[in-house]
């Protein structure tokens, strides 16, 4: 009866896929919901409307129990593609935001905290160099509503 | 489409009977016999998960302590009240302003029936219970893009989305589309299952009249004496409908962690927490903020400082360690352990949810709307509106959930510092009540990613990232074993947290008696 299991779990993992796109439900009313783009245009908007909710508004990042990087006069930041790495990807704690935004989003806020709080590197990344940064295959998959 | 819902539902019933044996949730609380040779463990914060591991642990013998950052028990199982100040990072104070008897639940504010292991240390700690309301038929279903703004009534989009695809269903069954699917006996039975279950006339069409409105309401309702004439309301059609897009609302209540019945502790989730803490008092060591885990053949040792008293860092030490600090921390932290669990903790980030509390003068949905707990659904970024499921019909004062945000919403919701929180979602409030900003008072909030001891909501996992990390964040790491909502399938879900840590101590019971 192996093959009836199989198709069981199968059908099971489908089920609960479906389910959890309907627990959902409401939450996908919002704008983006669970996923979605970011509507913010130019560096300064990205940043303020994603970035300052860890890395804070002068950039000087946040402690407690855990805590986020400053990004001002971060020696890091030097290589231009390590910034635009770690935002379409992630990093530890950190949340990809490759999936909600668009190259040149990416470009904009990079180079906007390359040249704001206390950074100063006159190089500037492209959207084009952005796109070739990104993994192959953008990560796929549901996150289940929160209880 | 159609038939993937109505047979999903279907389905799901028979999946849930076949499934119900194998189920691996709640059995019952862990049965941990045996000799523990007087084995210690170390328990690294005081969450849902930590204090379950505790409890337990100490009632099969074990030695335990607790160290926990904050100065209260419970993690994510909290409430905030009036009298309450909270600092978010950034330095973001709000002193809350709440009347006696109102709260927020920051985080987790409901408990699905078939969350049995929650549900058992609440019944354990006497923590009362009262109804949690998903689906209120009355609540809304609103879109900035849809019907010129109005918000519609839950009963009418639901019903009218059911009346509709039966309409369909029934023409397609009478023209024999279905014939190879479905038996000539058994499409009379659905033509009767789809007039009832669509409020269809006798012409198996979905029309304005006395079957739809006993479904959707009426616009007059039927009354007594000689006002008693009702008068039918007319549907949405189905075209205006399906280009609302608020159909994606109807199955919010029909999840299976989101049907009926749900449960709220009476006086905010917090209360669960605070019973948890309070019999566990002498085995939690509050303000301890731990800054290094190292294990060896012998035991563990963990590093950690007083926030409140400083001085140099102290040390704990045990024969085994059960953390449950959130990885988004955890990842910061220097531990002992093997590359694959290492690469685990390193690679779960954690999903944005921002929740906003408003207090209004008066309840107004209740007293000019009829809406009686449950939930509105919007397309704006604060996604939810929820009323507050006790004190019906009291003449005063209420606090209701004007903003539970999630992904990109979230995300730019927690840039905002909380003053700029509260105007948005005033704002946002207004296009579905217009009495918020007469009737308001004060208000709180909190984003997930700037609270201090978790750095957001939860373990956003997906399958994939599941297949390469799961299994060795779970494992028992010489002697350390994570527990959590993020070391479990149900995430961001208390009972994640509760099921996790009874299989962490029994995995580890189990390695300690037969050592």
């Amino acid at each position: 009866m192996t093959p009836i299991k199989h198709r069981t779990q199968t059908m099971m993992r489908s089920l609960t896929l479906a389910l959890c796109l309907a627990s959902v439900g409401g939450a996908a009313m919002a704008q983006g919901g669970f996923g979605g783009r970011y509507p913010d245009q130019g560096g300064e908007a990205v940043y303020k409307a994603i970035c300052q909710g860890c890395h804070m508004p002068d950039g000087k990042g946040a402690v407690g129990a855990g805590m986020y990087p400053p990004l001002a006069g971060d020696a890091k930041l030097g290589a231009k593609t390590y910034p635009a790495f770690v935002v379409i990807r992630g990093q530890k704690a950190m949340p990809e935001f490759g999936t909600g935004l668009e190259d040149a989003q990416v470009a904009d806020v990079v180079n906007y905290i390359r040249t704001h709080f206390g950074n100063g590197f006159t190089d500037t990344v492209t959207a084009e160099e952005v796109k070739s940064m990104r993994p192959a295959r953008a990560p796929t998959g549901t996150v289940r509503a929160p209880g | 489409m159609i038939g993937t819902l109505a047979g999903s539902a279907a389905m799901y019933e028979a999946m849930s009977s076949l499934a119900y044996a194998a189920e691996a949730g709640y059995s019952g609380p862990p049965n941990l016999t045996g000799n523990v040779k007087g084995a210690s463990v170390l328990i690294l914060g005081s969450g849902l998960a930590g204090m379950v591991s505790a409890h337990e642990l100490r009632k099969a013998g074990y030695k335990v302590l607790i160290l926990e950052y904050q100065d209260r028990p419970g993690g994510r199982n909290w409430s905030l009240y009036g009298g309450d100040t909270y600092t978010e990072l950034g330095g973001f104070k709000q002193n809350v302003q709440f009347d006696k008897g109102h709260y927020l639940n920051p985080g987790r504010w409901r408990i699905p029936y078939h969350h049995q292991g929650i549900l058992h240390y609440c019944k354990m700690l006497g923590v009362q219970l009262e109804p949690f309301i998903q689906s209120n038929y009355n609540a809304y279903i609103h879109s900035t893009k849809a019907f010129g703004g109005k918000p519609q009534r839950f009963r009418h989009i639901q019903t009218d989305f059911q009346g509709h695809v039966a309409e369909l269903l029934s023409k397609s069954t009478r023209q024999a589309a279905l014939d190879q699917a479905v038996t000539k006996e058994d499409q009379e039975i659905l033509l009767q299952a789809l007039r009832n279950w669509g409020a269809l006339d006798a012409n198996y069409e979905y029309t304005a009249g006395e079957a739809s409105s006993n479904k959707r309401g009426f616009d007059f309702d039927p009354g007594g004496g000689l006002t008693a004439m009702e008068t039918p309301s007319t549907p949405i059609g189905l075209k205006e409908l399906l280009g609302s897009g608020l159909w994606r609302a109807v199955g919010a209540g029909s999840g299976y962690e989101t049907q009926q019945s749900l449960f709220q502790p009476v006086g905010g989730m917090g209360m669960i927490g605070k019973a948890f803490g309070a019999t566990l008092k002498e085995v939690i060591k509050y303000s301890a903020k731990v800054i290094d885990i190292k294990q060896d053949e012998k035991g563990v040792t963990i590093t950690y400082q007083d926030t409140k008293k400083g001085g140099a860092p102290m040390v704990a030490t045990a024969d085994w360690c059960i953390c449950t600090i959130p990885v988004s921390i955890l990842s910061q932290i220097p531990i002992t352990v093997s590359a694959p669990m290492k690469a685990a903790i390193n690679n779960l980030s954690y999903s944005s949810s921002v929740k906003v509390g408003l207090q209004f003068k008066r309840r107004f949905w209740e007293e000019d709307e009829n809406i009686y707990g449950g939930i509105t659904y919007t397309d704006q970024p604060n996604s939810t509106i929820a009323y507050p499921n006790f004190n019906y019909f009291s003449s005063g004062k209420g606090v209701l959930l004007g903003a539970y945000a999630f992904g990109p919403g979230a995300v730019r919701y927690a840039s905002m510092s909380p003053e700029e929180r509260i105007t948005k979602t005033l704002e946002y409030g207004s296009k579905i009540h217009p009495q918020y900003m007469k009737e308001y008072e004060n208000g709180a909030s909190v984003a997930w990613h700037r609270v201090p001891w978790t750095l957001g909501c939860a373990g956003a996992w997906t399958e994939e990232l599941r297949a390469r990390h799961y299994n060795n964040l779970c494992a028992l790491d010489g002697r350390i074993m994570l527990a959590g909502e993020h070391a479990s399938r149900i995430p961001a879900w208390q009972e994640g947290a509760v099921l996790s840590a009874l299989d962490a101590i029994r995995r580890l019971h189990q390695r300690v008696t037969q050592a």
